[in-house]
Order: structure tokens, then C-alpha cells, then sequence
């Protein structure tokens, strides 16, 4: 595993595959008395966040509280360009406390590369921008394993705004890795520009994917968040035609085996990307992402910081 | 008066002459002169000084980051003898008081011929025209006039800027950049790659449509358009088809288009953006080639200098813009020399002569002939510097060439008849006048 | 290097043989619930991975051969308790099996292979403690090597092995390696 982890495609299949493994034996610990494990003893994470989000910073502080790490969360939301300072003194600033990792989100794409390039300590992203959310690729594939077993040839359709989905971007990486397929179905205005030179096939069609008519038999299906503001954006007309035509209404729904796990990277837009029969159907296992988000963070803080070299084990 | 006398230069890299250069003027050439200075050019190029039709001085407003001191110091180092300093100051040079006062402030400096461009529009707002005739008629005599930073967005205003610079013979400089389809998020090549990285897109198109509408109004008012810098392969094809036409469109293109391409935006190092952004190969090979067979008329630099604090942000958060001035010939001689692309005719016809006739201005972009103004720059064809922002005369340090070898260092250059760099170095410090 | 590591894995070089591994596990195994009968067998058996989970496995085989009693067996795996992770590095991660009944109230025999400087044992009473809280805790190791740096000592050793630092002992099981054997490597110093 690298220093730092910034993007999905920084895993090989090897260091994706020991984190999700070790992130089964993290699982554990959520269902024992006493949800503490030692080794981060000593060790400060520092949530540093340019932009809200209270799932994925819980999640992180879970994760590092339970290997005994001390977590300390800084809101460093409009702190930046709008007070004058610059990204590169926050994260200076910050760095020169002692801290051992740094888990960065910001609203831009690539500012956790930027700020990784200027301090010592690893940097986890916790969500850049439109670009990448590595631990969201990894606690989906924990998910998808879950249910499916290997991922290996599995055909994983991602629904939605994929233009602007850093969830999309580092799934689509990490699925590859993992050797799964994927397909992914947007109107042509959410998909990303040149996204025809991605390892993945694209469908305007959602219906036409979902029966597997177009791409084969679909596995499982992520659903993602849009936001309303795409629609001032012009990038569809109003929120019924969408929903109409990428929404994962009741009907769709039964064009899925029994079997296939419906995903949402959440917060869920009800009756827009998803219908309440899919959110809290059988097939949805939206809770058990949020329960394996805890178990791959632990995974990742616990290889990124409990070794000096990866090269020992 | 002193003489001075440069030994051995060899004008448009042509055979070998002395130069003796007197009041101002070139006084003879010839083999064996005298004078009270020499400088020995024994195998040097000889260049007329080159003009910058495109440059950013940021004062008044940001002197943090240049003055129109340390900016025409920049100048003067990359064998520049004029610069058009632009408009989007703070407050903008859209009055006469504003243009009187850097032209003011350049004549101070005395290192280069510092020109004010014009605003088009009252603030750069886009909306009224700025006093476009009592800025030409100001003592700043400001011929270009331009709202570059904002692109002159409005159909109606454009036409009517166009119109109204007529009787002073002057040009719109037009960025083209259509706000609606490239808005100020959009700050990467609409492309692949900027749909993995995850970049606001600025699409070419943003730009060829702005660069189709022109001129179409230019050959409807009959009156001159400039584009500046010219990102896309399509662009050259509009232009062509004008100027195949007779109409009455020149444009210019940065040294960074000529050398960059986009790819260095993966590493989200905000000292790549720019705007126009860096775009992909067969856009810098078009662009190259429309500048050899003048499609493209002329290179200009952008020069935009900016305090570090505003680059050291996420790669969308940061500020636009390359320093240019002191690198400029250094990349056209390595994307255009090198190539066989220009000779030195071409590159003191691309950077000098044409620029110098767009904007209107008089004696500069001259012949090396006996009698005309002496604004002369002596290039080492053969020397290899290695970049180093350290040793820039700018006050900011955001240049993209920082660490690359580049050819034809400037040796020297001559302002009216006196040296003002020796060696590449200031021979006048800044803020000594 | 490849030849001499075969030559050491020799049966003709084994310091103890498979048939010696099988009667130590039976001495053990006998030792075990001559301590343990007092407490009526309320007794888990758990192995330290990688190779102290099928000695567990046997042990326990024994003792219901040898004493008619099935006694539960787990696994404790102890890397993320261990103090050495710094320096280390990364260790892929173990099973923890919890036994059945857990052990909680019980006693708790740890197996392992090799007992060296005690700190693999340590840690092990480190992460027994997120099972619970067994009555009373013991020890078995097939080899103790000596160079203790922790005050622990085993309650069941199967082959005392003095060695030096240089040497490395390796306990070969047929269960992950094919074959039963214990193996001294490396010059004696």
C-alpha cells in the first residue's frame, strides 16, 4: 500500500484484497462487548474537513477511536480561500500539531493530492471534489463481497450523475482492480466528458441494463445521489423525468433477481434516484455499507499506521 | 551622447554586422565601427525589440504580485522593448486618469514602453462601453482596447465596441470564452482527462463560437478584431476562413500554448492553470502551425503574475495564469526555432513586427535599418539556461518552465538607444528612476 | 541456500521427529487434564495463529481420547495487540475463533508452538481480555527456546530447545505444511 491513499487506482488487487479481508476481521468488533482494539495507541488522526459531511467523518472517527488512536475532527469549512489563508497553510498548520494521518476532505478536486504534497504524514481522502472517494470504492466492494463473494467477472451497474460522482470515479477504478465489470447509466448530460476511454461500458438505458439485456445479467446496482441543483444546471428538465428515467422505481426493481444487492453511497434522494420499495426492500443493504464504512476505515487507518514498512509483512 | 556599438551581431540571424547606435537611433552598420561602448555579439542574433501585446502589470491594485516597475524589469530581461499592460486592474483602466497613470508609471520605470489597453466595458461588467475615445485621446493614446479576464459576452456591446473604436483606428482585443459554456468554475481542457480528474470542463467550444460570432461582426463593421490567445485547432480554422476572406482579424497565441499540453494537469499543480486552459497535443501542433504561416499573427505573452497565496489553493481554487515575459522567446525558439517551423525573420516578424502594427504603435517593430529607433534585443541562438524563478526580475514566481532547459537567452536588450540588459542582467535596478 | 534449508528440513536432521511431535502432544495432552480434572474439564483450549490453532486442535483430540471429554477449542488472534507493530510493520491479520460457551469463568489454555522472548504470549493476555474474563489462564507451547524478555513462563512445555539469537526454530505441522517436524536453522553462535 502506498504512504498515502488518495485514489482507488492507488490499490493493486493484492493490497485491495488484504484490506478487505483485514477489514473482515475489524468487522468483528463491532458485534463484541468491548469495541476497542489496541494497536493505534498513541497515534493522533486528524479529521480535516473543508466540507461537511457527518457520515463519512463519523465514520472515520469510529474507526480510529476503536483501535484506540486519538481523533480529533477540525471543520475547516470556508476557512481557506474565503479568510485569506491558503490550502497549503491549513494543512501546514494542522500537520505541525504531531499528527500522525491526516484524513482530508475538501470540495475540490485533487486538494487532498495537493495537500498530501506538502506535509509529512500519510493523507487518507476522504472525498475530493467531483474526483475520487477511495474508502466509499472500498466499503461497497466489502459490501459486494458480502453478499456475492469474489468480484471477479461480477457486472456492477452504477446509476446517476456519474459527472459528478467522486463515488463513481473510484468505483469504477476499484471494481476493475477487483476484476468486476461495470456499466454505468446516466442521460448523455451526467455523464462524464471522454468517459468512453474508461475501463467500463456506458448505456443511456437504465431499463434495457437492469434486464440485462444490453450488457448481460446484472449483479448489483448503485444507485447515486442527484442533486437538485443539477436541474437549474440544465442538465434534465424536471425531477419526474428523471425519476421516470433513471430513478429505481418498484417496477424496476422487478426486473432484478432476488438476489441483487441494490447499494447507495447515501444521503438518498426518496422518489428521485430511489423508491422507498428499493431503499428499504429486501435487496438494499444501504445500512450494511454504512456498517462495513466503519470496518474498512479501521482496515485502512490500522495498515496505513501500524506498520513503519509494508515490505515486513 | 554616447555611442554604443554592438560587434559582430547578426540582424534576423543574418551575416555578420556592426551596429552603432546613436541618440536613440541606428546610425550605421557596418564592419569596423567605433563607439564609446562596445558589446561584443560576435555570432549573437540581433532581434528588433519585441512587443508584448498581452500583459498583465497588476498595477494598481495588486502590487503584491508585479508593478508596472518590477513587470517592465521583467520585460526588459525577455527582450522586450513594449508591453500592453491590461485592463483588469483594481480599479480597472477603464478611465483616462487610470491608463495616464501606468503609462505614467511605465515612462518612470524607463526600461520599456509600457502601453494601456483600454477596458471595452464600464468595470469589465460587460454591459456599457467604457470612454473608449477619451482614452484614446488621453496622453496614453491607448489603441487596444480589451475587457480580457471577461470575455465581451454580449452580441450587441460587442458590436457596438467594435463600431465605436473606428475613428481612432484601434482594435478590440477579444477573449473569447463563452461564460455560458465555459463559466469561471471551468478550468481544464473539456476532455478525457478532465473527466477523470474531475475538473470543471472549459471546452474549445466555449471559444471557437466566441471567435465565429467576431467575426462575422467584424466583417459586418468592417472594423478590426484582435483574438487573444488562441487555444483550439478550431479557431485556426475560423480564423483562416476570415482572413481568406479580408477580414479584418488578427490574433495572437501565448508561448505556453506553443509548449504545454494538458497532461500536466494531472498532477493538480495549480501553477499549470491557466485560462484558456493548456489543451491537448493536436491543438498545440495547430497552433504552431498556424503561427508559421501566419494564421496566427503574432505571440503573446499573458504574462500573469500572482502572489504565491493565491496558487498554493486546490488546483479550481486558485488564481489563472503563467508569468511569461522573462521565458517568452526562450519557448518560441524551442517550439518554433528548434522545429523549423520559424526562422529569425519569422520570430522578429511574430513577436515584434506584427504585434507592433496591430497595436498601432510607432516605433517599435521596426527594420534594423540605419535611421530607425534603436529597440533591439540580442539573442544567444545557441546557449541552454535552465529556468530559475529565483533569479526573475518579476516579483511573482509562478512560471511552468521552472527547472527546463530552454535555448535563446536574451543577452541583451536596447531601449531607445540605451542598454538596459547586459548579460541578462538589469543594468538600471528596479526603482532606481 | 534453497539445498541447505532442504538438508535442515531432513527428517535425518530434526531435532524432534514427527513421531516425537505426536508422543510430546500426548505428554502435554496427559498433563493437561491431570491439572485441569479438579475443575471438573471446564476447560477451552485456544491456539495462537498461525500454527498454535491445529496444536489446540490436537491437544483437544487427545483429551477426549485420553479422558473421554470434548473440550472446545478456539483461535486468539493476537496481531493487533502485539508492541512490536511499529517496528514490524503490517502483519496480515489472524482468525479469532471465540470457543464455544467462551471463556468467561473458564480456564483458558493458550497454545502455541515456540515460546521466545514472551511477547507474542503477552499480547495474547492482552486480547484475551476483549473475550471476556477466564477464571484462570494457562500456557503450552510445543518448544520453549529460551530468552525470555517478559516474566512469563509456560505451565506445559513440550521440548525444552536451548538455542542462540542467531539460530531460528521452525515447527513444521502437517496441517499447513505437510509434514511434522521441529527444525533448528542457523549457526550456533
Amino acid at each position: 500500500m502506498t504512504r498515502s491513499l488518495l485514489s482507488a487506482a492507488d490499490l493493486d488487487r493484492d493490497e485491495a484484497t488484504a484490506l478487505l479481508d483485514a477489514a473482515v476481521r475489524m468487522h468483528a468488533v463491532q458485534s463484541r462487548e468491548v469495541k476497542k482494539l489496541p494497536p493505534l495507541r498513541g497515534r493522533t488522526i486528524v479529521n480535516l474537513f473543508f466540507e461537511d459531511s457527518t457520515r463519512t467523518r463519523s465514520s472515520f472517527e469510529i474507526a480510529g477511536k476503536w483501535l484506540s488512536a486519538d481523533v480529533i475532527n477540525v471543520s475547516a469549512k470556508g476557512s481557506s480561500v474565503s479568510k485569506g489563508e491558503s490550502l497549503r497553510d491549513t494543512a501546514l498548520t494542522v500537520a505541525a500539531m504531531g499528527v500522525d494521518l491526516l484524513v482530508v476532505r475538501h470540495g475540490s478536486s485533487g486538494a487532498v493530492q495537493r495537500v498530501a504534497s506538502w506535509v509529512a504524514c500519510p493523507v487518507v481522502n476522504a472525498g475530493d471534489g467531483t474526483h475520487e472517494h477511495p474508502t466509499q470504492a472500498l466499503l461497497d466492494a466489502y459490501t459486494l463481497r458480502g453478499r456475492l463473494g469474489e468480484l471477479a467477472d461480477r457486472h456492477v451497474a452504477i446509476v446517476g450523475d456519474i459527472a459528478h460522482s467522486r463515488v463513481a470515479r473510484s468505483n469504477v477504478l476499484l471494481l476493475q482492480t477487483l476484476g468486476a465489470r461495470v456499466t454505468l447509466v446516466a442521460p448523455p448530460t451526467l455523464l462524464p466528458a471522454g468517459v468512453g476511454g474508461w475501463p467500463c461500458e456506458t448505456d443511456w438505458d437504465l431499463d434495457a441494463t437492469l434486464s440485462g439485456k444490453a450488457h448481460g445479467d446484472v449483479d448489483a446496482v448503485m444507485m447515486l445521489r442527484v442533486q437538485r441543483e443539477r436541474m437549474t444546471g440544465g442538465y434534465f428538465p424536471t425531477e419526474r423525468e428523471y425519476a421516470a428515467g433513471y430513478g429505481l422505481s418498484p417496477q424496476r426493481l422487478d426486473l432484478l433477481d432476488e438476489d441483487v444487492p441494490v447499494l447507495h453511497p447515501g444521503p438518498m434522494n426518496r422518489g428521485l434516484e430511489i423508491s422507498s420499495a428499493a431503499a428499504d426492500g429486501p435487496r438494499s443493504v444501504v445500512l450494511e455499507q454504512v456498517q462495513a464504512g466503519v470496518a474498512v476505515r479501521m482496515a485502512v487507518l490500522y495498515r496505513m499506521l501500524a506498520g513503519a514498512a509494508e515490505g515486513a509483512a | 551622447m554616447t555611442t554604443l556599438v554592438l560587434r559582430g551581431a547578426r540582424p534576423l540571424g543574418g551575416p555578420a554586422t556592426d551596429v552603432r547606435i546613436e541618440s536613440g537611433v541606428i546610425a550605421e552598420l557596418g564592419r569596423g565601427l567605433a563607439g564609446d561602448d562596445v558589446l561584443d555579439a560576435d555570432g549573437l542574433v540581433l532581434l528588433p525589440g519585441l512587443v508584448d501585446l498581452h500583459t498583465h502589470l497588476r498595477e494598481p491594485g495588486r502590487e503584491d504580485a508585479e508593478t508596472v516597475a518590477t513587470g517592465s524589469a521583467a520585460a526588459a530581461r525577455g527582450g522586450f522593448t513594449a508591453v500592453h499592460a491590461m485592463a483588469n486592474t483594481s480599479p480597472v483602466a477603464d478611465s483616462a486618469e487610470i491608463v495616464e497613470q501606468v503609462a505614467r508609471r511605465g515612462a518612470a520605470a524607463g526600461l520599456v514602453d509600457v502601453r494601456p489597453v483600454g477596458a471595452v466595458s464600464r468595470g469589465l461588467a460587460g454591459e456599457q462601453l467604457a470612454e473608449i475615445a477619451t482614452m484614446a485621446r488621453s496622453q496614453a493614446q491607448v489603441r487596444v482596447f480589451s475587457d480580457d479576464g471577461l470575455c465581451v459576452a454580449d452580441a450587441r456591446l460587442m458590436r457596438r465596441a467594435l463600431e465605436y473604436v473606428k475613428p481612432f483606428d484601434a482594435v478590440i482585443a477579444q477573449h473569447a470564452q463563452d461564460p455560458r459554456l465555459a463559466d469561471g468554475n471551468a478550468c481544464a481542457h473539456e476532455g478525457e482527462l478532465s473527466g477523470r480528474l474531475g475538473l470543471p470542463g472549459w471546452p474549445s467550444v466555449a471559444e471557437e463560437s466566441i471567435v465565429a460570432r467576431d467575426v462575422m461582426l467584424a466583417r459586418h463593421t468592417g472594423s478590426r478584431l484582435h483574438v487573444c490567445h488562441v487555444s483550439s485547432a478550431a479557431t485556426v480554422d475560423v480564423l483562416r476562413w476570415a482572413k481568406a476572406r479580408g477580414i479584418a482579424v488578427t490574433a495572437e497565441v501565448t508561448p505556453h500554448h506553443l509548449l504545454l499540453t494538458e497532461d500536466l494537469l494531472s498532477t493538480y499543480d495549480p501553477v499549470f492553470k491557466v485560462n484558456p486552459p493548456l489543451r491537448p497535443s493536436e491543438d498545440v501542433q495547430a497552433l504552431r502551425e498556424a503561427l508559421a504561416d501566419g494564421t496566427i499573427d503574432a505571440v503573446a505573452t499573458d504574462h500573469a503574475p500572482h502572489a504565491a497565496h493565491d496558487k498554493d489553493h486546490a488546483f479550481a481554487d486558485a488564481a489563472f495564469g503563467m508569468l511569461g515575459l522573462e521565458t517568452a522567446l526562450g519557448v518560441v525558439a524551442e517550439a518554433m526555432v528548434h522545429t523549423g517551423l520559424l526562422d529569425w525573420t519569422g520570430v522578429a516578424d511574430r513577436m515584434s513586427l506584427r504585434p507592433a502594427r496591430i497595436a498601432r504603435l510607432s516605433g517599435q517593430g521596426r527594420p534594423i535599418r540605419v535611421g530607425e529607433p534603436a529597440n533591439l534585443t540580442v539573442v544567444d541562438p545557441s546557449s541552454s539556461v535552465v529556468v530559475d524563478p529565483a533569479r526573475f526580475a518579476s516579483r511573482s514566481r509562478n512560471t511552468p518552465f521552472a527547472g527546463r532547459a530552454l535555448p535563446a537567452r536574451v543577452v541583451s536588450t536596447i531601449y531607445l538607444g540605451r542598454m538596459t540588459v547586459r548579460d541578462g542582467a538589469l543594468l538600471q535596478p528596479v526603482g532606481a528612476s | 541456500m534453497t539445498g541447505s534449508l532442504r538438508a535442515q528440513s531432513d527428517p535425518a536432521h530434526a531435532l524432534l521427529s514427527a513421531a516425537d511431535v505426536g508422543r510430546t502432544l500426548d505428554r502435554i495432552a496427559h498433563q493437561v487434564i491431570e491439572h485441569t480434572a479438579h475443575t471438573g474439564f471446564d476447560l477451552v483450549l485456544l491456539g495462537i495463529p498461525t500454527r498454535g490453532v491445529p496444536l489446540a486442535r490436537r491437544l483437544a483430540d487427545r483429551i477426549d481420547r485420553f479422558a473421554d471429554v470434548r473440550v472446545p477449542t478456539g483461535s486468539l488472534d493476537v496481531t493487533l495487540f502485539r508492541d512490536d507493530l511499529r517496528m514490524r510493520g503490517v502483519r496480515p491479520l489472524g482468525d479469532t475463533v471465540e470457543p464455544e460457551g467462551g471463556v468467561t469463568g473458564r480456564t483458558v489454555v493458550l497454545v502455541d508452538d515456540v515460546l521466545f522472548s514472551g511477547r507474542t504470549v503477552r499480547a495474547a493476555l492482552d486480547a484475551l481480555t476483549e473475550l471476556g474474563r477466564p477464571r484462570a489462564v494457562q500456557l503450552a507451547v510445543l518448544v520453549d527456546r529460551g530468552h525470555r524478555e517478559l516474566p512469563i513462563r509456560a505451565d506445559y512445555v513440550g521440548k525444552n530447545l536451548p538455542t542462540s539469537l542467531t539460530q531460528t526454530v521452525r515447527v513444521l505441522l502437517d496441517e499447513i505444511d505437510g509434514t511434522d517436524g521441529v527444525y533448528v536453522t542457523g549457526d550456533r553462535a
